[in-house]
């Protein structure tokens, strides 16, 4: 156990190395200067961006770049952007905000999605699993920003229900429920037929007719002996997709004014700010990295069949 | 259809006297699926008194295990549908008890043993506690006493250092300790019936002896009934006191142990009788019945075993035998059992 964690940090090393590098060189390949993009339509005066150039040895090869960067990123210095703001801070604003807005999605996409797939797996081929199907079907096929702006004007603006927009800055929980049902729901979906499945198919396994036979109440059948090897799928699910919601927020936190970490991609991405995208994918690639593990080892846990070596 | 005949009273064997433990009384079962209607039991009637094993014999999709799963109320329903008959714990009909009622007689009344202990045990929790659960369920023990109990229960099926295994999982266990596993498991409230499905056949010979003796011998201790299901006819001399032969979802014939060995009445228990591979024949060929059981959506008409039979004739095919009564205990679902009965056994 304790050699196989060892094992699996030490892969972590050239999965980061190769990822941050890909991303490196995409940035970079996107072209443009970013010194002028500081000044827009203005033009800018060449003495500064001759200088501006040099201090950010922006007229160095992409590898020896790559190196200043990978070096410092190492000593923990995520660098400055180009504006003067160090890229940690930024980080450290944008990040508590989208691990909160993920920490709501997920728990919706737990809570909800394992609730309607154990529902309709327990009543396979009932109206409450036809609705469950053809519910989850919808909310797979409507993009995204559909869905966003759709439930931002009914839910948020029309009805009410919830707040539409979140404050700059620091939002609430309370503004980040609907952003958090917007980016659970595509995940939702797929943990409820996960689930479905799953269920339906342990339901009819021997040992939960044992359960059965021993007397045990239903209750206790469905969620001691059934559910608990049902969701050794889902929760594999489940983790990897915890990485993706912090990831994958970018469309959702632009529709609900959220100040994320999507956001600061996003924003970074147009302004060419190749340390905050850069260090802000590094960033996201070791929570994705540290969440497989952790699924990993959790699978043992669910699962005592599994040996690690 | 004839239904066979079911005013057939239970004596002989077993304790005599004694109201029996459980009855099942022209027990009627289909499955209903997109394909069609299977029969699957076709007017079943058999019954148990306390310390007594009946043995239920017959091929897979005779209806042995099935009748078993609707004595325990956990046959898949749909697709299963009752359709007729009773099943009679201590003379109350037990398909007329509510949900409830009958939850609490599985486990502690009636209690059943898988045929593969792998796959019945469940993986993901250790042998203690779900030997323990029944306790800490049933009677609301603390998890640690019921721990006791089930180190208890793993010493009385005789599994060596139940102290320290009752932590370990199913897949970490040999099959035939697993199958001790399940018969503590069955044991653990004091059942006064057990039905055992193929307990077995999932095992190495050498160990099947040692299971089938446990069994036998807790049985034996405690007077409980026994229904062992099998489709080994040598498991079956050695412990059973009365067999009951089903094909087709019916039970052609029913005899106490040493009779029905001795002297086959119905054609079928006779062919299998006669595919026991001997000793004494080595070297000859084996006897096999001719054909295949039936499919139970397209039952023959008449004696479903006709189309296999080789005393058939044009009534085999019309009309449907009853259990006609031979003695006390005994009856076969043969129109020509006196012929039958006087054959010899070929081996």
């Amino acid at each position: 156990m304790g050699r196989y964690v060892v094992r699996r940090l030490l892969q972590m090393i050239p999965v980061f190395i190769g990822t941050t590098f890909l991303i490196y060189y995409m940035v970079y390949q996107l072209g443009g200067d970013p010194i002028s993009a500081m000044f827009g339509d203005k033009g800018a005066d060449p003495v500064f961006v001759r200088l501006k150039r040099e201090e950010f040895h922006l007229n160095d090869p992409l590898i020896v770049q790559y190196w200043y960067y990978i070096t410092d990123l190492l000593q923990g210095n995520f660098g400055t952007s180009f504006n003067g703001r160090p890229v940690a801070e930024e980080l450290k604003r944008a990040f508590p905000v989208s691990i909160r807005l993920a920490m709501i999605a997920f728990a919706i996409e737990v809570v909800i999605g394992v609730g309607l797939g154990l529902l309709s797996g327990l009543r396979r081929g009932k109206l409450a699993d036809t609705m469950v199907l053809a519910g989850t079907l919808v909310v797979i096929s409507i993009p995204v920003f559909v869905l966003g702006t759709v439930a931002q004007f009914w839910l948020g603006s029309e009805w009410g229900i919830f707040e539409a927009t979140a404050s700059v800055g620091d939002p609430t929980w309370s503004q980040l429920v609907l952003p958090g049902l917007v980016l659970g729901s595509l995940s939702l979906a797929f943990v409820a037929r996960l689930t479905r499945t799953s269920v339906a198919e342990n339901m009819r396994a021997d040992y939960v007719r044992t359960a059965t036979a021993k007397g045990l109440p239903r209750r206790r059948v469905v969620t001691r002996h059934l559910l608990r090897n049902s969701l050794i799928p889902v929760v594999t699910f489940l983790g990897a997709d915890l990485g993706a919601l912090m990831a994958g927020a970018i469309v959702t936190e632009g529709i609900f004014n959220v100040d994320g970490v999507g956001r600061l991609i996003y924003l970074a991405v147009t302004k060419h700010e190749s340390s905050t995208v850069v260090g802000a994918v590094a960033a996201l690639v070791m929570i994705y990295l540290v969440m497989n593990l952790i699924v990993d080892l959790l699978y043992a846990v669910l699962d005592p069949r599994i040996r690690y070596a | 259809m004839t239904t066979i005949d079911t005013k057939k009273k239970p004596e002989g064997s077993g304790s005599a006297g004694a109201a029996p433990l459980l009855e099942v009384d022209n027990l009627h079962v289909e499955f209903r699926t997109r394909e069609g209607v299977a029969k699957a039991i076709n007017g079943v009637s058999y019954d148990v008194s306390a310390g007594e094993t009946l043995a239920v014999l017959g091929e897979s999709g005779s209806g042995k295990s099935v009748t078993a799963q609707t004595i325990m109320g956990i046959l898949d329903m749909p697709p299963g549908h009752i359709t007729g008959g009773e099943i009679r714990f201590h003379g109350k009909d037990m398909l007329k008890m509510s949900k409830e009622e009958r939850r609490k007689i599985r486990g502690q009344k009636i209690s059943m043993i898988f045929q593969d202990a792998l796959s019945a045990l469940n993986p993901v929790y250790s042998v203690g506690f779900q030997l323990a659960e029944m306790f800490t369920v049933h009677r609301g023990m603390s998890r640690k006493n019921a721990k006791l109990k089930a180190i208890e229960l793993m010493d009385q099926v005789r599994i060596p250092a139940a102290k320290d295994r009752v932590d370990d999982y199913p897949h970490q266990f040999s099959g035939g300790m697993r199958q001790r596993i399940m018969i503590a498991m069955a044991l653990a409230l004091d059942p006064e019936l057990i039905i055992a499905d193929e307990p077995t056949t999932a095992l190495d010979v050498t160990v099947q002896a040692q299971v089938m003796d446990l069994l036998a011998e807790l049985q034996r201790e405690r007077n409980m009934g026994l229904i062992l299901i099998t489709h080994d006819l040598g498991v079956v001399a050695d412990v059973a006191d009365k067999i009951a032969v089903m094909y087709a979802g019916r039970i052609v014939e029913q005899a106490p142990v040493r009779e029905l060995y001795r002297q086959p009445t119905h054609p079928y228990t006779k062919g299998l009788l006669e595919s026991i591979p001997r000793l004494d024949h080595k070297g000859r060929e084996l006897y096999a019945i001719k054909g295949l059981p039936p499919n139970l959506m397209r039952i023959p008409s008449g004696c479903a075993f006709n189309p296999r039979c080789p005393y058939a004739q044009d009534i085999c095919r019309s009309d449907v035998p009853p259990l006609h009564r031979i003695s006390a205990g005994r009856g076969s679902a043969c129109h020509f059992w006196e012929t039958v009965m006087e054959g010899e056994v070929r081996g």
